[in-house]
């Protein structure tokens, strides 16, 4: 998040795109619904009629993948009404006169005829967002898990740039993370293209840097992904050490995934159960849990934060940290001699810019009036930095993007003739490994559904509570129908979560050739009584 | 703009805005109150918060009087003393009991301690008790309305601070009654089960069913609270784990949580209970002749592990072996993560699973 969660009860417009606030980050959504409450205007752009679209002032039900679009048509519109912020334009960005050029032909009529929002409600969210000082983006998956993740971003970005809603309170482009250590994880360099602190593996500085600090020669070029690691499974890659992740169930195209990782002479996995992924395994190591471990993490506005132990570990179960080191000494790699997490920790502060200022025990000593752990924190004596890209940003020029739509990977057609989108549910998290062990949550949600318009339902002659098949062109799965208005005409959901209704079976038609995001949120299908 | 204002003959400055309770508690003045919660706009509700303010005839609510400049106030009296003990008797003949188990929730000592300090021993004022229990079979939100005093702080949170409006008044005076509309069962309500009800209340008329669970194994007061990050969302709410004789039995929110300030919702304050699930992985597990999963010792298990790199390296060279990081796990561990893959096999082959 460019902006700190404090923030979100600040902007007088909110635009909410592509997230599920209200059931996927519940106490970030209190933030927007005391702005609402204070007076700012919601707006909400997502296919499906969720809590958030429910609080909303402006609604723009969108079509799955139709995103840049009605962005673009927002652009223009803003362009065509004059409300851009010249100043910062001519200040702080780059490429404007050939951005404004570019937006020209994308008018909201023609957004409309791609997202099937009226050109109206495009121009009233255009001019709403534009005509704010204090407007402020809010996303999640439903932006990034799209072949065109990258130009839906870069689209948003654009829209703040022109109007200058960034670098202040309330303002901003606001992705939530997911998970607690998610942004950590990327933080400490766990990418095929950064090292730790974000500092790219192609850049000489960082090469020389990472090479003295490991006694190691590595590569000069960018990794492959995990996406194309599993293309690769059984052909170039051979062994894989996989830590706390159900790769069989959170990724896409499950019947590939499982081949991948079969394929593999040697697969090593570090998780807290059993998992679906452990269970193919050679060797799987039990790891302390949460609550278990001491550790820190980094939420999703960059704020780095200590995990505490709690009780004495499961079993004969080891932290994380110390299972790779054994590996690794194992293996006779250097470097690996660490008896608790502080000097680890430590080690990554000293190895990145963005945490310089950090060390072990200032995250101990937590936030106090003149301290506050959201990265950047350049040197010791920086007090944190809540809100990026105040004076400038960190590559001088905001840059504008001349996007084009494209069509998702896969489009509906006779044979798969409905939209399928997915996500999460409040009340179970990611394939329920935890929130499927807690007591009293199957009271709340005791299984998957797919959520349906009533009139659909009639239409494709299933029944409300009974089982359909449901088939893409990767394979079938057989869910219970479930009838609600929260889905609009020609399009289902479902989420990920339960094995007995493997939903990533079906899904996986593409993925973002950037960032090799799949394209979740999109998969046409079949749908059939049972 | 800083002003200036008297407290107990001390001249305090305050900004403009305040209530006189929030600048007396600021100045560590001891003032009673039950209705009020920091998080929440000022309510009014329990009067035991009156103050006396010099040329005014009766007492007033500090929590919902602003601070004005030059104002004289004197935080306790003998009348006012007098008057907080005959409020606070009158409320406590209403309820059933007094002193509930800490594990019922965050706040739920407030009234108890309020008894102490007045040294109420329920005999002067008795009566009739007020609130009807509501059975409600939900698994988490104990609806234990004979300990209601009607602070209205559960109404209030729902509303001011989740936005849900789940929760609502029906019938006024000695038959005043928290209830969901149509007086049915929270889970056909509005409410997310977030918690949040049970953690203000100040009495444990609402309380944590799941917690309580363990009321056996906690001794009154001995509870051990560890303060962490919820395991889920990448929100990073703080919370206080609560633990008896190495056993997680709950979890209170961090009021003071920087990116949470008290709240939570149904995950991060009761899905805790899969860490001492019997599920877990106790032992490592190595794959035998047969194809099957096996306990084994970490020697064995972390030789295996060790091994089977090797041997992939020396067959099919550097480029062969890819490391997945988790965004579940500490920084420490994705760290180590892509330093054995760089520092072990000089290749950038490393991942996180953000990239599903």
């Amino acid at each position: 998040m460019s902006n700190p969660l404090v923030d979100m009860q600040k902007p007088e417009v909110i635009f909410c795109i592509g997230t599920n606030m209200t059931e996927c980050h519940p106490v970030a959504a209190t933030g927007l619904k005391k702005a609402i409450s204070n007076g700012a205007k919601l707006i909400v752009a997502d296919p499906r009629r969720i809590g958030l679209a429910e609080l909303s002032h402006l609604y723009l039900p969108l079509r799955v993948g139709s995103d840049t679009a009605l962005l673009l048509g927002m652009a223009h519109v803003i362009a065509r009404e004059g409300l851009i912020d010249e100043d910062f334009i001519q200040n702080r960005t780059t490429g404007f006169d050939d951005f404004f050029e570019h937006i020209s032909q994308w008018t909201p009529e023609w957004a409309e005829t791609i997202t099937g929002v009226p050109a109206k409600d495009i121009e009233t969210a255009a001019m709403w967002y534009g005509a704010s000082k204090k407007a402020a983006i809010y996303y999640t998956l439903g932006i990034t898990e799209h072949i065109c993740g990258v130009e839906n971003v870069q689209s948003l970005c654009n829209l703040a740039l022109m109007t200058g809603n960034i670098g202040r309170e309330g303002t901003g482009i606001n992705p939530m993370r997911g998970q607690n250590n998610i942004q950590g994880a990327g933080d400490s360099g766990a990418l095929p293209n950064n090292y730790p602190g974000f500092q790219s593996v192609t850049d000489p500085m960082h090469q020389k840097k990472f090479k003295a600090a490991y006694g190691k020669e590595i590569d000069l070029e960018k990794g492959i992904t995990k996406v194309t690691a599993l293309e690769l499974c059984g052909d170039s890659i051979h062994a894989m050490l996989i830590d706390g992740e159900n790769t069989l169930l959170s990724d896409p195209d499950r019947k590939h995934c499982e081949h991948a990782l079969r394929s593999l002479d040697h697969l090593v996995v570090i998780d807290i159960f059993l998992t679906e992924t452990a269970e193919l395994a050679d060797v799987v190591l039990p790891a302390t849990a949460w609550g278990e471990t001491d550790g820190i993490c980094t939420n999703t506005e960059r704020r780095v934060q200590r995990m505490r132990a709690a009780v004495t570990p499961a079993g004969d179960a080891k932290p994380d940290w110390w299972i790779i080191c054994e590996i690794a000494k194992r293996l006779g790699i250097n470097g690996f001699d660490y008896d608790t997490p502080k000097p680890i920790f430590n080690e990554l502060c000293r190895l990145s810019p963005i945490y310089a200022g950090l060390d072990w025990d200032r995250i101990e000593n937590g936030v106090t009036e003149t301290v506050n752990n959201q990265w950047p924190v350049p040197d010791k004596e920086h007090p944190g930095t809540p809100r990026l890209h105040e004076e400038e940003f960190v590559n001088g020029k905001g840059i504008f993007s001349n996007v084009h739509y494209r069509d998702p990977a896969e489009t509906i057609s006779d044979d798969f003739p409905v939209w399928l989108t997915t996500g999460r549910r409040l009340q179970s998290y990611h394939t329920r490994t935890q929130t499927g062990r807690a007591q009293g949550i199957d009271y709340l949600l005791p299984e998957e559904s797919l959520e349906v318009n009533p009139t659909d339902i009639e239409k494709w002659q299933l029944t409300d509570g009974e089982w359909c098949k449901m088939s893409s062109a990767r394979g079938s799965i057989n869910i219970k129908v479930k009838a609600t208005n929260r889905s609009p005409r020609g399009t289902v959901f479902a989420s990920f979560s339960f094995a007995d209704v493997p939903v990533n079976q079906l899904t996986g038609s593409g993925y973002d050739p950037i960032t090799h995001t799949a394209e979740l949120k999109v998969c046409p299908v079949r749908l059939e009584p049972l | 703009m800083t002003q200036k204002m008297y407290i107990d003959g001390i001249e305090v400055a305050f900004a403009e805005g305040e209530t006189i309770l929030e600048v007396a508690q600021r100045h560590q003045k001891e003032i009673p109150t039950l209705c009020y919660d920091p998080r929440l706009e000022p309510f009014g509700g329990c009067r035991l918060c009156i103050v006396a303010l010099e040329d005014a005839r009766n007492p007033v609510a500090a929590c919902t009087t602003k601070a004005t400049s030059e104002m004289v106030v004197t935080t306790t009296t003998d009348t006012i003393e007098t008057l907080r003990k005959t409020l606070l008797e009158m409320v406590i003949s209403e309820n059933r009991e007094v002193d509930v188990h800490p594990l019922r929730g965050y706040a739920s000592y407030e009234l108890a301690s309020l008894k102490d300090k007045y040294g109420i021993d329920g005999t002067r004022i008795t009566g009739t008790t007020s609130g009807t229990n509501k059975t409600d079979d939900n698994p988490f939100i104990l609806r234990d309305y004979e300990l209601c005093i009607s602070c209205y702080r559960c109404v209030r949170v729902c509303a001011e601070q989740e936005g849900d409006h789940a929760i609502n008044v029906m019938n006024r005076g000695f038959h005043t009654q928290i209830t969901t509309e149509f007086d049915g069962l929270l889970k056909d309500s509005a409410c997310t089960f977030c918690g949040q009800c049970i953690q203000t209340c100040p009495t444990g008329a609402l309380a944590d069913k799941k917690a309580l669970r363990a009321v056996d194994a906690v001794s009154d007061s001995h509870l051990d609270k560890t303060r962490t990050i919820c395991p889920y969302c990448g929100v990073g709410c703080s919370v206080d784990i609560l633990t008896t004789d190495d056993k997680i039995v709950g979890i209170h929110p961090a009021m003071d949580g920087p990116a949470n300030q008290g709240a939570l919702c149904v995950k991060g304050q009761f899905a805790f209970d899969f860490v001492q699930h019997p599920d877990r992985l106790k032992t490592p597990l190595i794959r035998d002749m047969e194809g099957k999963l096996k306990e084994t010792t970490w020697d064995k298990a972390l030789d295996k592990a060790a091994d089977g790199f090797r041997s992939v390296y020396e067959k099919h060279g550097r480029h062969s072996i890819y490391g997945i990081a988790s965004g579940r796990a500490p920084s420490e561990a994705a760290y180590l993560m892509q330093k054995f893959i760089r520092a072990g096999f000089g290749t950038n082959y490393i991942d996180n699973c953000s990239r599903a």
